[in-house]
Parts: structure tokens; C-alpha cells; sequence
């Protein structure tokens, strides 16, 4: 054993940046970023080995947000674990929502009304476009335009947020969808609004495509950076804009057709390099098709109940058994497993997050590049801790 | 030309901003304490518990069935059933919880104990500056911190309380409609047994028997179908 495996050995412990002796000249330094890092989206730390200012290693160590989620589920009735799944990724909780719903659904075999699935539908794509701007502005932010991009994306967001509020009661919690249907029917004055709303989108994208899209500064730091090769991609089972960033056609919309969205036109975005500009770039096309959905599925919603009438809240004991869930989230593919063993609880409760999987590339993204890059590599993954460490 | 799209996007910044002068739709903040958006009808904060009437201990409309501690994700509601009844609503007696208390420091706002209450008695409240400095007794609010009139539910989620109200007056005359039929009945039982000289109070009693059916089939009829309010 060399001298230096053998103080890696006696350093490296649990939680502890490995220690690396580089061959010839000089040190590599160390350096902790996070679990308060203000690039980081909250508690997240990364263990970055430095030569010079090129990153040789990079540990990402997860789980300063652990909050037992799956373990308070297996112990907690069918229901009330909806809240629970709000504070995935709290972006996007009606996603959430959704997901977890459709695995009970299948675990039961439960129908979903027609008015339901479309009202899942209008505020699935409503997430996708708030969280799609939004995770363009933490982009462009990280790069160093603090706040106008940013603010911009929040104004939109403002205004797709107070929907959900003026809908379900709150603007981020919202535990709205239950197994079966919805919890409370939208509203004639509700559906106006959102038109409004959604009339607007597209005005607000190209104002987005405008400020940003062609800024040399952007395009200096983004193109060619960061790049995700497919193979790899697949492999390691990234999914949503990451995946089609690098030029895999898969969307879960298209592949399963869960919910109703066979019935809509509309087109899945690629990427061509797999690098950040083509991340950012998906994403901007993916809001101009979520607006041609929300387009499409206004119009034509129909009348009708909107819980299943065999729909159960309360002393809901599936059979035993077990079904995955899956959607299309905005940041990838959110799955639920669930286990029946008869009980009132499920017996195994599992959650597939995108943004942990997502994450889990990081360091083949960004080895060879400057730290001041990784912080970007870091944002174009579009993450949240509440959902990576769950 | 390079430096193109850095003006293209300083272009869209300057509309942004003197259109902020004239435009309203351009300025979406606001001056919080001093301005406030008005809150959306069906928000919700924390819980509260509702009662009729004027006084707060006697017009509550829980009846301390504790579904809601039972549902409750995080838990944390407690309740403590009273051991002698009170009349509800419909007059008929009912118990009454001797402890309601909800530690909001730990509730999540998910209106579930809303949503599974079968007798309409806990509700959303709308208030959310809370803040305090006694991070333990001042966030656990017992029954009297938490009851709020029906007037003040009917002020902050008008339609809400409208559906509410509608449906419980028509569980009353439901009721009464019954029990009417039922002294009716009654009546009619005495005037035909009134030879015997026991008959009153065999009357009597067989008129209670014919209210407790009701009372069981009345707590049924409260539970919403679907679960979904
Ligand atoms: S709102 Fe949710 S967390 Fe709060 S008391 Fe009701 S059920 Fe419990
Ligand atoms: S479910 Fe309603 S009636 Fe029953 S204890 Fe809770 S608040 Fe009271």
C-alpha cells in the first residue's frame, strides 16, 4: 500500500471529502460546497476536489433534508399522505398530486370522471409552465443577473399561483387532487380567468425569448458546457428536459398517455448538444407546447361530476397488491410504488424522484470545467432538496 | 453583430420598466403592511371551530367524535370527549369536547379535518399573522382560541357558509319533520290507548324509542357522500 492510499484510507470516513495526493506538482484543494451555499437551492453539499480552477472530483452528499417521508406514509392512511406528497417538490405540488393519486388509482383500479381529468390536465400544464420559468430564472440568476430574469418569471408565476389559490386555497400546499377525482369543482369565473391568464403566456414567453434567449452573455457560458451525452443520460435513468436536452425522445405524456393527454396535439421538444443551452432551450419550447395544451383543453372541458361516485375517502383499504404510478413532472419522470398488504396503510410506500436521479450525473457533467461553471451545471439540472431528499 | 441580444434584452427591460409608470399590469407588487392584497374566498390558514349562536361553549358545533384527531396527517389535534351531553343544533343531546386543542405549530393547513367532519363544525380560518413569541403556549390553542361564530365563517367564505347553512337547515326540518310525525304518531297511540290507565307513560317512552333511530340515521345523512366538500 502506498503512502498516499493509505491516508486516503485513514481520512476518508463517513461524510468526509475524499482526500486526493495528485500526481506531480502541487495540491488539490479541497472545497465543501454547501449545505449553505446560496447556489444550491437549499441544503445540498458538494465535495469538489480542485486543480486550480478545473474540478478533478466532485461528491454531491445528499440528505440534509431528510424528513422520513416515505417511512411517515407506510404509517399514515392513503389520505393523508397527499398533503405530504405537496412537499415533494414544492414547485410543483399539484404534479405531485397527481402522481400519487394515479398510483392509488391503479392500486384500486379507481375511474377518474371526464371533467377530473381535464381539470388535472389544465393545472398540470399551469405547473409545468411556472416551474419551467422559474427554474430559467434560478438558471440565469446563478449565472449572475441577480433577479431580473428572475423577477420576470415570478410575475407569470404570481399570476398562475393566485389560480391555484383562488382554486384549491392555498398557493404552493395544495393537496388538491384526491383518488378519484378532485377535491372542489372549478368554477365559471375560475375557467374565465384562467383563460386570461393563459391568453397572456405566450406574450410572456417571448418577452422571456427576448430578454435572454439570444444574449451573448448566456450563450458564452451555456453552449458546450456541461454536456450530457445520451448513452449516458439513459443510463442513468435521468428523465424530463434533461433527457430530451440530450436528444432522447421520451415523454411520459406521449409514451404511457396517462390521464387524457392522448387526446391533445402536441409536440415533445429535443435537444441536439445535451448542454446547458439546449436545457434552457427545451424548457422555453415546453412552455409554448404546455400553452398549446392548456389551449386545447379550456375550450372543451366538459360538465359533470367531478369524483367518481364509488371514489372512498375515509376507511380506504385496498385490496393487496401493488401498482406503480408514473407522470410526466416537470422535472422528470415523479412515480409512486405503492404496496397493499389490505391494510388502511400502505405497507411499502416508495417515491422515484427526477431531481435525485437527475442529480446523480452531476460529477460526469462537470469534471474537466471551472468551479464558477459547476454552480451552472448545477442549476440547469433543475432541482428541489424537498424532493431529492425527501 | 455581437452585442446584439444583450440589447435586444436591455430593450425589453426599459419597457418593463417605464411601463411600469403607466401601466398597473406591469406593477405586481405591493407595499405589504401598509397594502394588502385581498386573500383569495377559499383560503385557508388554520382551523377553526364553529358554533352557533352567541355563546361561544354552548353553540360548538363538534360533538367530540374525534374522526378528525384520527385523520389528521401530522396529528395534532387532541380531544377529550365530556362525559355528560349537551343539545346540538337540532336540540338533540350530543357530547361535546371537554378539550379541543390544536397545536398549529405542527398542523400543515391540509383541511383534511375539514374535509372529514361529518357535523360542519371545524372550518378554515383565513387569518394568517399569527406570529408570537411563546413558541409553545402560545401556538397550542385550546376550544376558546379556536371557536369563531358563524358570522364571522359567513364573512370570510361567504358561498361556503351559504352551502353549509342551506344544507344543515334542511337536516333540521328533516328532523323535525320526523320527530313532528313521530309525536304524531305518538299522540294518536295515546288517544287509542287512553283507557288504560298506564298508557301515558307507555306513551311516552315509546315516543323516545321512535327519536333514537332518527338520531343514528341523522349522522348519517351529515357524512358527505364522496368525502369531497
Ligand atoms: S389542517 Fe390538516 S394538519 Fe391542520 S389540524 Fe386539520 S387535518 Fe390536522
Ligand atoms: S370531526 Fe368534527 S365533530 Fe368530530 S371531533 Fe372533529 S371537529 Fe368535532
Amino acid at each position: 500500500m502506498s503512502v498516499a492510499e493509505d491516508k486516503a484510507e485513514r481520512v476518508e470516513g463517513w461524510n468526509r471529502p475524499p482526500v486526493i495526493e495528485p500526481e506531480g506538482e502541487g495540491e488539490l484543494l479541497e472545497v465543501a460546497m454547501g449545505p449553505h451555499h446560496p447556489s444550491t437551492h437549499g441544503v445540498f453539499r458538494m465535495d469538489v476536489a480542485l486543480d486550480g480552477e478545473r474540478v478533478v472530483r466532485l461528491k454531491p452528499v445528499f440528505g440534509y433534508l431528510h424528513r422520513n417521508h416515505e417511512k411517515i406514509a407506510e404509517g399514515a392512511s392513503y389520505l393523508a399522505s397527499m398533503p405530504y406528497t405537496d412537499r415533494l417538490d414544492y414547485f410543483c405540488s399539484l404534479t405531485n398530486n397527481w402522481a400519487y393519486a394515479l398510483a392509488v388509482e391503479k392500486l384500486v383500479g379507481q375511474a377518474v370522471p371526464e371533467r377530473a381529468e381535464y381539470i388535472r390536465v389544465i393545472l398540470a400544464e399551469l405547473t409545468r409552465v411556472q416551474n419551467h420559468a422559474s427554474s430559467i430564472g434560478f438558471l440565469i440568476q446563478e449565472m449572475g443577473a441577480s433577479g431580473t430574469p428572475l423577477m420576470y418569471a415570478f410575475k407569470e408565476r404570481e399570476k398562475i399561483l393566485d389560480l391555484f389559490e383562488s382554486l384549491t386555497g392555498s398557493r404552493m400546499m395544495c393537496n388538491y387532487m384526491r383518488f378519484g377525482g378532485c377535491r372542489v369543482d372549478v368554477s365559471g369565473p375560475w375557467l374565465d380567468a384562467t383563460r386570461k391568464v393563459v391568453a397572456g403566456l405566450p406574450a410572456f414567453v417571448d418577452e422571456f425569448e427576448a430578454l435572454l434567449s439570444t444574449n451573448e452573455i448566456l450563450m458564452a457560458r451555456c453552449q458546450g458546457m456541461g454536456i450530457l451525452p445520451p448513452e449516458l443520460a439513459v443510463n442513468a435513468g435521468v428523465s424530463g428536459p434533461m433527457l430530451r436536452a440530450a436528444g432522447v425522445n421520451y415523454d411520459i405524456r406521449k409514451v404511457d398517455r396517462y390521464g387524457i393527454y392522448d387526446r391533445f396535439q402536441f409536440r415533445v421538444p429535443l435537444g441536439d448538444h445535451g448542454d446547458i443551452y439546449d436545457r434552457y432551450m427545451v424548457r422555453i419550447l415546453e412552455m409554448r407546447e404546455s400553452i398549446k395544451i392548456l389551449e386545447q383543453a379550456l375550450p372543451t372541458i366538459p360538465t359533470g361530476p367531478i369524483m367518481d361516485a364509488k371514489a372512498k375517502i375515509r376507511g380506504f383499504r385496498p385490496k393487496p397488491g401493488e401498482a406503480y404510478g408514473r407522470i410526466e413532472a416537470p422535472k422528470g419522470e415523479l412515480g409512486f410504488y405503492l404496496i397493499s398488504d389490505g391494510g388502511p396503510n400502505p405497507y411499502r410506500y416508495r417515491v422515484r424522484p427526477p431531481s435525485l436521479i437527475n442529480l446523480t450525473i452531476l460529477e460526469d457533467m462537470c469534471l474537466g470545467h471551472n468551479v464558477a461553471d459547476v454552480v451552472l451545471i448545477f442549476g440547469s439540472v433543475d432541482i428541489v432538496l424537498g424532493e431529492v431528499d425527501r | 453583430m455581437l452585442g446584439d441580444g444583450i440589447l435586444k434584452g436591455m430593450a425589453e427591460t426599459a419597457r418593463n420598466f417605464f411601463g411600469s409608470y403607466v401601466s398597473k399590469e406591469r406593477l405586481t407588487t405591493v407595499e405589504y403592511p401598509e397594502q394588502r392584497i385581498p386573500t383569495a374566498e377559499n383560503a385557508r390558514v388554520f382551523p377553526f371551530l364553529v358554533y352557533d349562536g352567541t355563546d361561544w361553549e354552548a353553540g360548538m358545533r363538534c360533538v367530540a367524535c374525534q374522526i378528525c384527531e384520527k385523520e389528521c396527517p401530522p396529528k395534532c389535534i387532541y380531544i377529550d370527549k365530556s362525559t355528560d351531553k349537551k343539545p346540538d343544533y337540532v336540540g338533540k343531546p350530543q357530547f361535546y369536547p371537554a378539550r379541543f386543542d390544536i397545536d398549529i405549530s405542527v398542523c400543515m393547513s391540509c383541511q383534511i379535518c375539514v374535509e372529514v367532519c361529518p357535523f360542519e363544525a371545524i372550518k378554515m380560518d383565513t387569518q394568517f399573522e399569527l406570529a408570537t413569541d411563546d413558541r409553545f403556549g402560545g401556538l397550542l390553542y385550546d376550544r376558546k382560541e379556536l371557536s369563531r361564530s358563524n358570522e364571522y365563517y359567513h364573512a370570510i367564505h361567504p358561498t361556503e357558509a351559504a352551502e353549509v347553512d342551506a344544507r344543515l337547515a334542511e337536516e333540521k326540518a328533516k328532523v323535525e319533520a320526523k320527530a313532528k310525525a313521530a309525536a304524531e304518531a305518538a299522540a294518536a297511540k295515546a288517544a287509542a290507548a287512553a283507557t288504560q290507565p298506564a298508557a301515558p307513560a307507555k306513551a311516552d317512552s315509546s315516543g323516545l324509542a321512535a327519536t333514537a333511530p332518527e338520531a343514528a340515521s341523522l349522522t348519517d345523512a351529515t357524512k358527505p357522500a364522496g368525502g369531497g366538500s
